[in-house]
Protein backbone atom coordinates (compact mmCIF):
# COMPACT_ATOMS: atom_id res chain seq x y z
CA UNK A 1 0.00 0.00 0.00
CA UNK A 2 0.99 3.16 -0.55
CA UNK A 3 1.74 6.04 2.30
CA UNK A 4 0.08 8.48 0.61
CA UNK A 5 -2.97 8.86 -1.85
CA UNK A 6 -4.30 11.69 -3.63
CA UNK A 7 -7.05 11.78 -6.18
CA UNK A 8 -8.57 14.74 -7.71
CA UNK A 9 -7.20 17.38 -5.11
CA UNK A 10 -8.95 21.41 -5.34
CA UNK A 11 -8.02 24.26 -3.30
CA UNK A 12 -10.30 27.17 -3.99
CA UNK A 13 -10.50 30.81 -3.01
CA UNK A 14 -13.92 32.54 -3.57
CA UNK A 15 -13.76 36.23 -3.30
CA UNK A 16 -15.91 39.41 -4.35
CA UNK A 17 -14.63 39.22 -8.15
CA UNK A 18 -15.14 35.17 -8.16
CA UNK A 19 -13.54 32.12 -7.10
CA UNK A 20 -9.65 31.57 -7.08
CA UNK A 21 -8.45 27.45 -7.94
CA UNK A 22 -5.48 27.45 -6.72
CA UNK A 23 -4.70 23.14 -7.17
CA UNK A 24 -6.49 22.16 -9.91
CA UNK A 25 -7.30 18.54 -9.90
CA UNK A 26 -4.27 17.02 -8.94
CA UNK A 27 -3.36 13.06 -8.22
CA UNK A 28 -0.37 11.25 -6.85
CA UNK A 29 0.41 9.05 -4.65
CA UNK A 30 3.94 8.80 -1.98
CA UNK A 31 5.44 5.55 -1.73
CA UNK A 32 9.22 5.23 0.50
CA UNK A 33 10.41 7.42 -1.95
CA UNK A 34 11.83 10.98 -2.03
CA UNK A 35 9.25 12.55 -4.31
CA UNK A 36 10.18 16.28 -5.44
CA UNK A 37 7.82 18.83 -6.33
CA UNK A 38 8.51 21.73 -8.36
CA UNK A 39 6.90 24.37 -10.41
CA UNK A 40 5.94 28.19 -11.41
CA UNK A 41 5.92 30.49 -8.35
CA UNK A 42 2.11 30.25 -6.86
CA UNK A 43 1.38 27.51 -9.36
CA UNK A 44 0.02 26.05 -5.91
CA UNK A 45 3.45 23.46 -4.35
CA UNK A 46 2.66 25.24 -1.05
CA UNK A 47 -0.96 25.24 -1.02
CA UNK A 48 -1.21 20.92 -1.84
CA UNK A 49 1.10 20.28 0.74
CA UNK A 50 -0.85 22.13 3.37
CA UNK A 51 -4.06 20.58 2.13
CA UNK A 52 -2.78 17.41 3.05
CA UNK A 53 -2.55 18.07 6.81
CA UNK A 54 -6.02 19.96 6.01
CA UNK A 55 -4.59 23.29 6.83
CA UNK A 56 -5.55 25.67 4.57
CA UNK A 57 -6.90 28.92 6.31
CA UNK A 58 -10.56 30.15 5.57
CA UNK A 59 -11.84 31.00 3.01
CA UNK A 60 -10.14 28.45 1.41
CA UNK A 61 -12.14 25.03 0.15
CA UNK A 62 -10.24 22.24 0.12
CA UNK A 63 -11.90 19.09 -2.05
CA UNK A 64 -10.91 15.46 -3.11
CA UNK A 65 -12.14 12.35 -3.82
CA UNK A 66 -9.61 10.72 -1.57
CA UNK A 67 -6.99 11.84 0.39
CA UNK A 68 -5.37 8.61 2.07
CA UNK A 69 -2.67 7.67 4.77
CA UNK A 70 -2.19 4.40 4.96
CA UNK A 71 -5.74 3.39 2.97
CA UNK A 72 -7.56 5.80 6.25
CA UNK A 73 -9.04 8.98 4.52
CA UNK A 74 -8.07 12.37 5.80
CA UNK A 75 -11.27 13.73 4.55
CA UNK A 76 -13.39 11.88 6.92
CA UNK A 77 -11.42 12.36 9.64
CA UNK A 78 -12.64 14.53 12.50
CA UNK A 79 -10.40 18.06 13.45
CA UNK A 80 -9.26 15.65 16.75
CA UNK A 81 -8.01 12.70 14.84
CA UNK A 82 -6.23 15.51 12.32
CA UNK A 83 -4.96 16.54 14.99
CA UNK A 84 -3.13 13.18 16.11
CA UNK A 85 -2.29 12.91 12.54
CA UNK A 86 -0.23 16.35 12.54
CA UNK A 87 1.66 15.20 15.46
CA UNK A 88 2.26 11.75 14.57
CA UNK A 89 2.41 10.64 11.15
CA UNK A 90 2.69 13.59 9.13
CA UNK A 91 4.64 16.65 9.81
CA UNK A 92 5.66 19.54 7.53
CA UNK A 93 8.43 22.04 7.47
CA UNK A 94 6.91 25.52 6.20
CA UNK A 95 7.99 27.41 3.44
CA UNK A 96 8.77 30.49 6.04
CA UNK A 97 10.29 29.08 8.80
CA UNK A 98 10.48 31.64 11.41
CA UNK A 99 7.36 32.65 11.12
CA UNK A 100 6.10 28.90 12.15
CA UNK A 101 8.29 29.04 15.08
CA UNK A 102 6.46 30.83 18.45
CA UNK A 103 8.82 34.59 18.34
CA UNK A 104 7.91 34.53 22.45
CA UNK A 105 9.82 31.28 23.30
CA UNK A 106 13.29 30.36 23.51
CA UNK A 107 14.27 27.84 20.46
CA UNK A 108 15.27 25.29 23.18
CA UNK A 109 12.07 25.61 25.37
CA UNK A 110 10.52 24.77 21.63
CA UNK A 111 12.17 21.68 20.50
CA UNK A 112 11.52 20.62 24.05
CA UNK A 113 7.90 20.92 24.39
CA UNK A 114 7.88 18.92 20.96
CA UNK A 115 9.98 16.30 22.37
CA UNK A 116 7.90 15.69 25.55
CA UNK A 117 4.94 15.06 24.00
CA UNK A 118 6.58 12.38 22.28
CA UNK A 119 8.76 10.97 24.49
CA UNK A 120 8.49 9.69 28.25
CA UNK A 121 11.71 11.36 29.81
CA UNK A 122 13.29 13.69 32.20
CA UNK A 123 14.01 16.93 31.53
CA UNK A 124 17.70 16.25 31.52
CA UNK A 125 17.29 13.72 28.81
CA UNK A 126 15.24 15.68 26.89
CA UNK A 127 17.47 19.04 27.09
CA UNK A 128 20.45 16.34 26.55
CA UNK A 129 18.51 15.25 22.98
CA UNK A 130 17.52 18.65 22.07
CA UNK A 131 20.51 19.91 21.94
CA UNK A 132 21.63 16.64 20.03
CA UNK A 133 19.39 17.20 17.24
CA UNK A 134 20.77 21.35 16.84
CA UNK A 135 23.91 19.32 16.26
CA UNK A 136 22.46 16.75 14.33
CA UNK A 137 21.69 19.92 12.04
CA UNK A 138 24.79 20.98 11.83
CA UNK A 139 24.38 24.10 14.22
CA UNK A 140 27.67 25.43 15.66
CA UNK A 141 26.95 26.59 18.97
CA UNK A 142 24.06 24.42 20.38
CA UNK A 143 23.78 25.46 23.98
CA UNK A 144 23.83 29.31 22.61
CA UNK A 145 21.07 28.69 20.34
CA UNK A 146 19.16 26.43 22.82
CA UNK A 147 19.21 29.91 25.00
CA UNK A 148 18.19 32.30 22.12
CA UNK A 149 15.02 33.53 20.45
CA UNK A 150 13.94 32.55 16.85
CA UNK A 151 14.26 36.65 16.16
CA UNK A 152 18.26 35.68 17.03
CA UNK A 153 18.80 33.35 14.31
CA UNK A 154 19.82 33.23 10.91
CA UNK A 155 17.73 32.47 8.00
CA UNK A 156 19.25 29.43 7.25
CA UNK A 157 19.48 28.54 10.80
CA UNK A 158 15.97 28.82 11.22
CA UNK A 159 15.02 26.32 8.86
CA UNK A 160 17.41 23.82 10.37
CA UNK A 161 15.62 24.34 13.85
CA UNK A 162 12.39 23.58 11.93
CA UNK A 163 13.89 19.92 10.22
CA UNK A 164 14.85 19.43 13.84
CA UNK A 165 11.39 20.06 15.52
CA UNK A 166 9.52 18.27 12.41
CA UNK A 167 11.63 15.18 12.91
CA UNK A 168 10.86 14.58 16.75
CA UNK A 169 7.73 12.98 16.33
CA UNK A 170 9.56 9.99 13.58
CA UNK A 171 6.86 10.62 11.39
CA UNK A 172 5.83 8.60 8.05
CA UNK A 173 5.79 10.96 5.88
CA UNK A 174 7.60 14.40 6.35
CA UNK A 175 6.31 17.42 3.91
CA UNK A 176 9.17 19.78 3.71
CA UNK A 177 8.05 23.25 1.63
CA UNK A 178 11.54 24.78 0.58
CA UNK A 179 13.37 23.05 3.24
CA UNK A 180 17.27 24.39 2.47
CA UNK A 181 17.09 27.11 0.19
CA UNK A 182 18.69 29.40 2.82
CA UNK A 183 21.45 26.42 3.53
CA UNK A 184 24.87 26.52 1.75
CA UNK A 185 25.58 23.62 -0.34
CA UNK A 186 27.75 22.16 2.17
CA UNK A 187 25.17 22.09 5.41
CA UNK A 188 22.63 21.37 2.28
CA UNK A 189 24.37 17.78 1.87
CA UNK A 190 24.73 17.60 5.57
CA UNK A 191 21.26 17.96 6.30
CA UNK A 192 19.76 16.06 3.39
CA UNK A 193 21.76 12.84 4.58
CA UNK A 194 19.62 13.14 7.38
CA UNK A 195 16.31 12.90 5.36
CA UNK A 196 18.10 10.17 3.14
CA UNK A 197 18.96 7.83 6.08
CA UNK A 198 15.17 8.22 7.37
CA UNK A 199 13.47 7.02 3.81
CA UNK A 200 16.32 4.59 3.69
CA UNK A 201 16.49 3.11 6.61
CA UNK A 202 12.86 4.08 8.34
CA UNK A 203 10.69 4.05 4.95
CA UNK A 204 9.55 7.86 5.71
CA UNK A 205 7.92 9.33 2.54
CA UNK A 206 9.18 12.09 1.83
CA UNK A 207 7.53 15.00 -0.16
CA UNK A 208 10.11 17.57 -0.67
CA UNK A 209 9.13 20.83 -2.27
CA UNK A 210 12.01 23.31 -4.03
CA UNK A 211 13.17 25.42 -6.92
CA UNK A 212 16.31 23.45 -6.89
CA UNK A 213 16.57 21.87 -10.30
CA UNK A 214 19.90 20.29 -9.83
CA UNK A 215 19.17 19.73 -6.23
CA UNK A 216 15.71 18.12 -7.10
CA UNK A 217 17.67 16.10 -9.86
CA UNK A 218 20.22 14.69 -7.85
CA UNK A 219 18.61 14.02 -4.50
CA UNK A 220 14.50 12.74 -5.51
CA UNK A 221 13.69 9.60 -7.19
CA UNK A 222 10.50 10.96 -8.75
CA UNK A 223 9.46 14.67 -9.50
CA UNK A 224 6.08 16.59 -10.23
CA UNK A 225 6.12 19.47 -12.27
CA UNK A 226 3.60 21.99 -11.36
CA UNK A 227 1.97 24.98 -13.37
CA UNK A 228 -1.03 26.81 -12.37
CA UNK A 229 -2.24 24.65 -10.49
CA UNK A 230 -1.88 21.12 -12.05
CA UNK A 231 0.54 18.77 -12.96
CA UNK A 232 2.22 19.03 -16.22
CA UNK A 233 4.48 16.19 -15.92
CA UNK A 234 5.73 13.66 -14.11
CA UNK A 235 9.08 12.34 -14.27
CA UNK A 236 12.26 10.03 -13.00
CA UNK A 237 14.81 12.45 -11.12
CA UNK A 238 17.24 11.52 -12.46
CA UNK A 239 15.98 11.87 -15.75
CA UNK A 240 14.66 15.37 -15.17
CA UNK A 241 17.30 16.72 -18.01
CA UNK A 242 15.25 15.07 -20.43
CA UNK A 243 11.88 16.31 -19.27
CA UNK A 244 9.77 17.03 -22.32
CA UNK A 245 7.42 19.35 -21.16
CA UNK A 246 7.67 23.19 -23.00
CA UNK A 247 7.60 24.36 -19.08
CA UNK A 248 9.88 22.16 -18.11
CA UNK A 249 12.02 22.82 -20.52
CA UNK A 250 11.62 26.22 -19.81
CA UNK A 251 12.50 25.84 -16.48
CA UNK A 252 15.61 23.80 -17.14
CA UNK A 253 16.72 26.52 -20.06
CA UNK A 254 16.44 29.41 -17.83
CA UNK A 255 19.02 28.03 -15.05
CA UNK A 256 22.37 29.90 -14.98
CA UNK A 257 25.53 28.22 -14.92
CA UNK A 258 28.55 28.81 -13.38
CA UNK A 259 30.47 26.78 -16.37
CA UNK A 260 28.88 28.51 -19.14
CA UNK A 261 28.24 32.18 -18.59
CA UNK A 262 25.74 34.15 -20.11
CA UNK A 263 24.68 37.79 -20.18
CA UNK A 264 21.42 37.58 -20.42
CA UNK A 265 19.21 34.26 -19.08
CA UNK A 266 16.56 33.15 -21.05
CA UNK A 267 12.84 33.67 -20.07
CA UNK A 268 10.19 31.53 -20.20
CA UNK A 269 7.16 32.02 -22.64
CA UNK A 270 4.08 30.83 -21.28
CA UNK A 271 1.85 29.65 -23.40
CA UNK A 272 -2.15 29.49 -22.75
CA UNK A 273 -2.49 26.13 -23.92
CA UNK A 274 -0.35 24.82 -20.48
CA UNK A 275 -2.95 26.18 -17.87
CA UNK A 276 -6.10 24.30 -20.10
CA UNK A 277 -4.10 20.82 -20.37
CA UNK A 278 -5.60 17.71 -18.13
CA UNK A 279 -3.10 17.19 -14.89
CA UNK A 280 -1.02 14.44 -15.65
CA UNK A 281 -1.41 12.01 -12.71
CA UNK A 282 1.34 11.19 -10.37
CA UNK A 283 -0.43 7.96 -9.05
CA UNK A 284 2.14 5.19 -8.42
CA UNK B 1 31.27 58.18 -4.42
CA UNK B 2 28.27 56.21 -3.67
CA UNK B 3 30.24 52.72 -4.02
CA UNK B 4 30.33 50.87 -0.51
CA UNK B 5 33.16 50.79 2.32
CA UNK B 6 33.54 47.87 4.59
CA UNK B 7 36.83 48.29 6.71
CA UNK B 8 37.63 46.78 9.62
CA UNK B 9 33.98 45.58 10.64
CA UNK B 10 32.97 44.06 13.32
CA UNK B 11 29.28 43.32 14.34
CA UNK B 12 28.26 41.91 17.87
CA UNK B 13 24.94 40.70 19.63
CA UNK B 14 24.23 40.19 23.22
CA UNK B 15 26.57 40.03 26.29
CA UNK B 16 27.83 37.75 28.03
CA UNK B 17 27.98 33.96 27.23
CA UNK B 18 25.43 34.62 25.18
CA UNK B 19 27.50 37.21 23.52
CA UNK B 20 27.68 36.53 19.36
CA UNK B 21 30.73 38.15 17.38
CA UNK B 22 28.72 37.58 14.58
CA UNK B 23 31.06 39.76 11.96
CA UNK B 24 34.97 39.93 12.49
CA UNK B 25 37.37 42.43 11.26
CA UNK B 26 35.72 42.13 7.93
CA UNK B 27 36.83 44.51 5.09
CA UNK B 28 36.00 45.12 0.86
CA UNK B 29 35.44 47.63 -1.42
CA UNK B 30 32.50 47.72 -3.57
CA UNK B 31 32.91 51.05 -6.41
CA UNK B 32 29.80 52.76 -7.89
CA UNK B 33 28.62 49.99 -10.68
CA UNK B 34 29.79 46.98 -9.04
CA UNK B 35 28.38 44.30 -7.99
CA UNK B 36 29.92 42.39 -5.31
CA UNK B 37 28.27 38.65 -3.99
CA UNK B 38 28.85 37.37 -0.76
CA UNK B 39 28.71 33.70 0.23
CA UNK B 40 29.30 31.31 2.57
CA UNK B 41 28.14 28.97 6.07
CA UNK B 42 24.49 29.53 7.08
CA UNK B 43 24.86 31.49 10.56
CA UNK B 44 28.27 33.22 8.89
CA UNK B 45 27.44 36.82 9.04
CA UNK B 46 26.32 37.44 5.61
CA UNK B 47 22.78 38.89 6.15
CA UNK B 48 24.49 40.65 9.49
CA UNK B 49 26.85 42.55 6.94
CA UNK B 50 24.32 43.77 5.45
CA UNK B 51 22.00 44.66 8.28
CA UNK B 52 24.75 47.25 9.87
CA UNK B 53 24.65 48.80 6.79
CA UNK B 54 21.29 49.67 6.96
CA UNK B 55 21.48 50.54 10.54
CA UNK B 56 19.64 47.65 12.02
CA UNK B 57 22.64 46.30 14.07
CA UNK B 58 23.36 48.30 16.75
CA UNK B 59 26.34 47.09 17.97
CA UNK B 60 29.47 47.36 15.78
CA UNK B 61 33.19 49.22 15.26
CA UNK B 62 34.91 49.79 12.52
CA UNK B 63 34.32 51.81 8.88
CA UNK B 64 31.09 51.80 6.84
CA UNK B 65 30.15 53.84 4.61
CA UNK B 66 27.11 53.46 1.68
CA UNK B 67 25.10 55.90 -0.32
CA UNK B 68 27.75 58.75 -0.16
CA UNK B 69 27.97 58.71 3.37
CA UNK B 70 30.42 58.06 5.99
CA UNK B 71 28.12 56.12 8.55
CA UNK B 72 27.46 56.50 11.78
CA UNK B 73 24.81 55.27 14.52
CA UNK B 74 21.42 56.45 12.68
CA UNK B 75 20.67 56.70 9.26
CA UNK B 76 18.74 59.60 7.77
CA UNK B 77 15.57 59.26 5.36
CA UNK B 78 18.11 60.40 2.24
CA UNK B 79 20.26 57.23 3.04
CA UNK B 80 16.94 55.20 2.62
CA UNK B 81 16.50 57.13 -0.75
CA UNK B 82 19.45 56.08 -1.88
CA UNK B 83 20.01 52.57 -0.46
CA UNK B 84 17.72 49.91 -0.31
CA UNK B 85 17.27 46.80 0.72
CA UNK B 86 15.69 43.31 -0.16
CA UNK B 87 15.14 41.14 3.11
CA UNK B 88 15.91 37.50 3.09
CA UNK B 89 12.58 36.65 5.07
CA UNK B 90 9.85 38.46 3.26
CA UNK B 91 7.34 37.08 5.71
CA UNK B 92 8.60 39.30 8.00
CA UNK B 93 9.29 42.18 6.21
CA UNK B 94 5.51 42.95 5.05
CA UNK B 95 3.39 44.00 7.34
CA UNK B 96 0.77 41.79 7.52
CA UNK B 97 -2.29 43.86 7.57
CA UNK B 98 -1.09 46.58 4.57
CA UNK B 99 -1.94 45.49 0.95
CA UNK B 100 0.66 45.50 -1.68
CA UNK B 101 -0.85 48.88 -3.16
CA UNK B 102 -0.35 50.34 0.39
CA UNK B 103 3.17 48.95 0.84
CA UNK B 104 4.11 50.58 -1.88
CA UNK B 105 2.12 53.74 -2.06
CA UNK B 106 3.39 54.72 1.04
CA UNK B 107 7.15 54.01 0.78
CA UNK B 108 6.67 56.12 -2.77
CA UNK B 109 4.51 58.56 -0.68
CA UNK B 110 7.22 58.73 1.90
CA UNK B 111 10.31 59.29 -0.73
CA UNK B 112 7.73 62.49 -2.26
CA UNK B 113 7.22 60.98 -5.53
CA UNK B 114 3.67 62.00 -7.63
CA UNK B 115 2.34 59.79 -10.30
CA UNK B 116 2.10 57.01 -7.77
CA UNK B 117 -0.58 55.29 -9.10
CA UNK B 118 1.21 54.78 -12.69
CA UNK B 119 4.59 53.91 -10.25
CA UNK B 120 2.69 51.34 -8.32
CA UNK B 121 1.67 49.99 -12.10
CA UNK B 122 4.84 49.82 -13.58
CA UNK B 123 6.69 48.11 -10.50
CA UNK B 124 4.56 45.08 -10.14
CA UNK B 125 5.22 44.96 -13.96
CA UNK B 126 8.59 45.00 -13.40
CA UNK B 127 8.54 42.21 -10.97
CA UNK B 128 5.91 40.22 -12.83
CA UNK B 129 3.05 40.76 -10.82
CA UNK B 130 0.70 42.23 -12.74
CA UNK B 131 -2.34 44.19 -11.33
CA UNK B 132 -4.30 41.76 -10.40
CA UNK B 133 -1.97 41.05 -6.83
CA UNK B 134 -1.86 45.13 -5.98
CA UNK B 135 -4.58 44.67 -3.53
CA UNK B 136 -3.83 41.51 -1.55
CA UNK B 137 -2.60 41.17 1.44
CA UNK B 138 0.75 39.31 2.61
CA UNK B 139 -1.44 36.05 3.64
CA UNK B 140 -2.96 35.33 0.16
CA UNK B 141 0.45 35.67 -1.81
CA UNK B 142 2.74 32.49 -1.97
CA UNK B 143 6.65 32.73 -1.06
CA UNK B 144 7.91 33.91 -4.57
CA UNK B 145 4.68 36.34 -4.70
CA UNK B 146 5.65 38.33 -1.30
CA UNK B 147 9.64 38.15 -2.36
CA UNK B 148 8.92 40.23 -5.82
CA UNK B 149 6.96 42.64 -3.03
CA UNK B 150 9.49 42.61 -0.94
CA UNK B 151 11.45 43.18 -4.45
CA UNK B 152 9.36 45.81 -5.96
CA UNK B 153 9.40 48.20 -2.65
CA UNK B 154 13.11 48.29 -2.15
CA UNK B 155 13.00 49.57 -6.05
CA UNK B 156 10.39 51.44 -5.43
CA UNK B 157 12.32 55.25 -4.11
CA UNK B 158 14.90 54.59 -6.87
CA UNK B 159 18.02 53.56 -5.08
CA UNK B 160 21.52 53.89 -6.38
CA UNK B 161 22.65 50.72 -4.23
CA UNK B 162 20.83 47.82 -3.81
CA UNK B 163 21.77 45.13 -0.75
CA UNK B 164 19.98 42.48 -1.93
CA UNK B 165 19.86 39.21 0.76
CA UNK B 166 18.92 35.91 -0.88
CA UNK B 167 16.64 37.80 -3.54
CA UNK B 168 15.58 34.97 -5.52
CA UNK B 169 15.89 31.75 -3.25
CA UNK B 170 11.76 31.59 -3.19
CA UNK B 171 11.73 32.02 -6.52
CA UNK B 172 11.30 29.39 -9.60
CA UNK B 173 14.04 29.68 -12.07
CA UNK B 174 11.97 31.12 -14.61
CA UNK B 175 11.05 34.20 -12.69
CA UNK B 176 14.16 34.14 -11.16
CA UNK B 177 15.93 34.80 -14.44
CA UNK B 178 13.38 37.68 -15.35
CA UNK B 179 14.53 39.34 -12.03
CA UNK B 180 17.93 38.56 -12.50
CA UNK B 181 17.90 40.06 -16.21
CA UNK B 182 15.76 43.26 -14.82
CA UNK B 183 18.35 44.04 -12.14
CA UNK B 184 20.90 43.86 -14.93
CA UNK B 185 18.83 46.19 -17.25
CA UNK B 186 18.74 48.51 -13.97
CA UNK B 187 22.39 48.12 -13.31
CA UNK B 188 23.51 49.27 -16.79
CA UNK B 189 21.08 51.72 -17.30
CA UNK B 190 21.31 53.53 -14.03
CA UNK B 191 24.95 52.45 -12.98
CA UNK B 192 23.81 51.03 -9.86
CA UNK B 193 25.86 49.38 -7.15
CA UNK B 194 24.81 45.79 -6.07
CA UNK B 195 25.79 43.90 -3.05
CA UNK B 196 24.13 40.44 -2.87
CA UNK B 197 24.17 37.41 -1.02
CA UNK B 198 23.00 34.64 -2.07
CA UNK B 199 23.74 30.56 -1.58
CA UNK B 200 23.31 29.88 -5.33
CA UNK B 201 27.16 29.45 -6.59
CA UNK B 202 25.63 30.05 -10.12
CA UNK B 203 23.10 33.37 -9.32
CA UNK B 204 26.48 35.22 -7.73
CA UNK B 205 28.64 34.01 -10.44
CA UNK B 206 25.78 35.68 -13.23
CA UNK B 207 25.59 39.02 -11.12
CA UNK B 208 28.34 39.82 -9.39
CA UNK B 209 32.22 40.39 -10.43
CA UNK B 210 33.90 39.67 -7.41
CA UNK B 211 32.65 37.20 -4.43
CA UNK B 212 33.88 37.57 -0.65
CA UNK B 213 33.20 34.01 0.79
CA UNK B 214 32.50 33.89 4.51
CA UNK B 215 32.83 31.40 7.45
CA UNK B 216 32.06 32.07 11.09
CA UNK B 217 31.71 35.48 11.05
CA UNK B 218 35.18 35.97 8.92
CA UNK B 219 35.90 36.14 5.12
CA UNK B 220 37.97 34.28 4.49
CA UNK B 221 38.80 35.09 1.12
CA UNK B 222 38.10 37.84 -1.99
CA UNK B 223 37.71 35.99 -5.21
CA UNK B 224 37.18 37.27 -8.96
CA UNK B 225 34.44 35.46 -10.65
CA UNK B 226 36.62 34.47 -13.34
CA UNK B 227 38.60 32.62 -10.62
CA UNK B 228 35.06 31.07 -9.23
CA UNK B 229 34.49 29.85 -12.51
CA UNK B 230 37.71 28.20 -12.80
CA UNK B 231 37.36 26.74 -9.56
CA UNK B 232 40.52 28.06 -8.36
CA UNK B 233 40.00 29.21 -4.91
CA UNK B 234 42.72 29.68 -2.23
CA UNK B 235 40.63 28.70 0.60
CA UNK B 236 40.09 25.14 1.72
CA UNK B 237 36.53 26.19 2.66
CA UNK B 238 36.03 27.66 -0.71
CA UNK B 239 37.12 24.69 -2.18
CA UNK B 240 34.62 22.70 -0.16
CA UNK B 241 31.69 24.60 -0.97
CA UNK B 242 32.74 24.53 -4.97
CA UNK B 243 32.60 20.92 -4.91
CA UNK B 244 29.23 20.50 -3.05
CA UNK B 245 27.67 22.50 -5.84
CA UNK B 246 27.53 20.22 -8.13
CA UNK B 247 24.48 18.31 -6.90
CA UNK B 248 23.81 16.50 -3.88
CA UNK B 249 25.75 13.13 -3.93
CA UNK B 250 24.24 10.01 -2.11
CA UNK B 251 26.89 8.63 0.40
CA UNK B 252 26.69 4.86 0.56
CA UNK B 253 24.32 4.39 3.94
CA UNK B 254 25.98 2.02 6.51
CA UNK B 255 22.91 0.36 8.25
N1 LIG C 1 -5.74 33.37 0.95
C1 LIG C 1 -5.61 33.38 -0.38
N2 LIG C 1 -6.48 34.02 -1.18
C2 LIG C 1 -6.35 34.03 -2.52
N3 LIG C 1 -5.35 33.42 -3.18
C3 LIG C 1 -4.44 32.78 -2.45
C4 LIG C 1 -4.51 32.71 -1.02
N4 LIG C 1 -3.45 32.01 -0.57
C5 LIG C 1 -2.76 31.63 -1.67
N5 LIG C 1 -3.35 32.10 -2.80
C6 LIG C 1 -2.89 31.88 -4.18
O1 LIG C 1 -2.79 30.49 -4.42
C7 LIG C 1 -1.77 30.24 -5.37
C8 LIG C 1 -0.95 29.05 -4.94
O2 LIG C 1 -0.17 29.42 -3.81
P1 LIG C 1 1.00 28.50 -3.24
O3 LIG C 1 1.45 29.16 -1.99
O4 LIG C 1 0.57 27.09 -3.18
O5 LIG C 1 2.12 28.66 -4.38
P2 LIG C 1 3.52 27.94 -4.51
O6 LIG C 1 3.47 27.02 -5.67
O7 LIG C 1 3.92 27.38 -3.19
O8 LIG C 1 4.47 29.18 -4.90
P3 LIG C 1 5.91 29.63 -4.35
O9 LIG C 1 6.89 28.78 -5.09
O10 LIG C 1 5.99 31.06 -4.79
O11 LIG C 1 5.93 29.45 -2.88
C9 LIG C 1 -0.97 31.54 -5.52
O12 LIG C 1 -1.20 32.10 -6.79
C10 LIG C 1 -1.49 32.43 -4.41
O13 LIG C 1 -1.51 33.78 -4.80
N1 LIG D 1 19.33 39.83 16.60
C1 LIG D 1 20.27 38.90 16.87
N2 LIG D 1 20.55 38.58 18.15
C2 LIG D 1 21.48 37.65 18.44
N3 LIG D 1 22.20 36.97 17.52
C3 LIG D 1 21.97 37.25 16.24
C4 LIG D 1 21.00 38.22 15.83
N4 LIG D 1 20.99 38.28 14.48
C5 LIG D 1 21.91 37.38 14.06
N5 LIG D 1 22.51 36.76 15.11
C6 LIG D 1 23.55 35.73 15.04
O1 LIG D 1 24.58 36.17 14.18
C7 LIG D 1 25.11 35.10 13.42
C8 LIG D 1 25.14 35.48 11.96
O2 LIG D 1 23.80 35.57 11.47
P1 LIG D 1 23.46 36.01 9.97
O3 LIG D 1 21.98 36.15 9.91
O4 LIG D 1 24.28 37.18 9.60
O5 LIG D 1 23.96 34.72 9.16
P2 LIG D 1 23.90 34.47 7.58
O6 LIG D 1 25.32 34.34 7.10
O7 LIG D 1 23.04 35.46 6.92
O8 LIG D 1 23.26 33.00 7.55
P3 LIG D 1 22.12 32.37 6.57
O9 LIG D 1 22.82 32.06 5.33
O10 LIG D 1 21.70 31.14 7.33
O11 LIG D 1 21.03 33.38 6.45
C9 LIG D 1 24.27 33.87 13.76
O12 LIG D 1 24.96 33.08 14.68
C10 LIG D 1 23.03 34.45 14.41
O13 LIG D 1 22.50 33.57 15.39
MG1 LIG E 1 5.23 27.95 -1.76
MG1 LIG F 1 21.14 35.34 6.10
Amino acid sequence: MNLLDVENLWVRFPSRTGVFDAVRGVSFSLGKERLGIVGESGSGKSMTGRAILRLIRKPGIVTADRIAIDGQDIMAMSERQMRTVRGQRISMVMQDPKFSLNPVMTVGEQIMESYALHANATKAETRRKALEMLEAVSIRDPERVFRAYPHEMSGGMGQRIMIAMMLIPDPEILIADEPTSALDVSVQTQVLSILDRLVEARGMGLIFISHDLNLVSSFCDRVLIMYAGRIVEVCRADRLSEAQHPYTRGLLNSLPRLDQPDRRLEVLKRDPVWRNADSVSGML
Amino acid sequence: MSGIVIKDLDVWFGSGRDRVDAVRSASFEVAQGDSFGLVGESGSGKSTILRALTGLAPDWRGKMQAGGELLGKSRTRSFYKSVQMVFQDPYASLHPRHSVDQVLSETLGLHGFSGIDKRIVNLLDDVGLGSSFRFRYPHQLSGGQRQRVAIARALAPEPQTLLLDEPTSALDVSVQAEILNLLTDLRAARNLTYLMVSHDLAVVGHMCERIAVMRNGEIVEIMSVGDMRAMQPVHEYTKQLLESSRGYVRAELSA
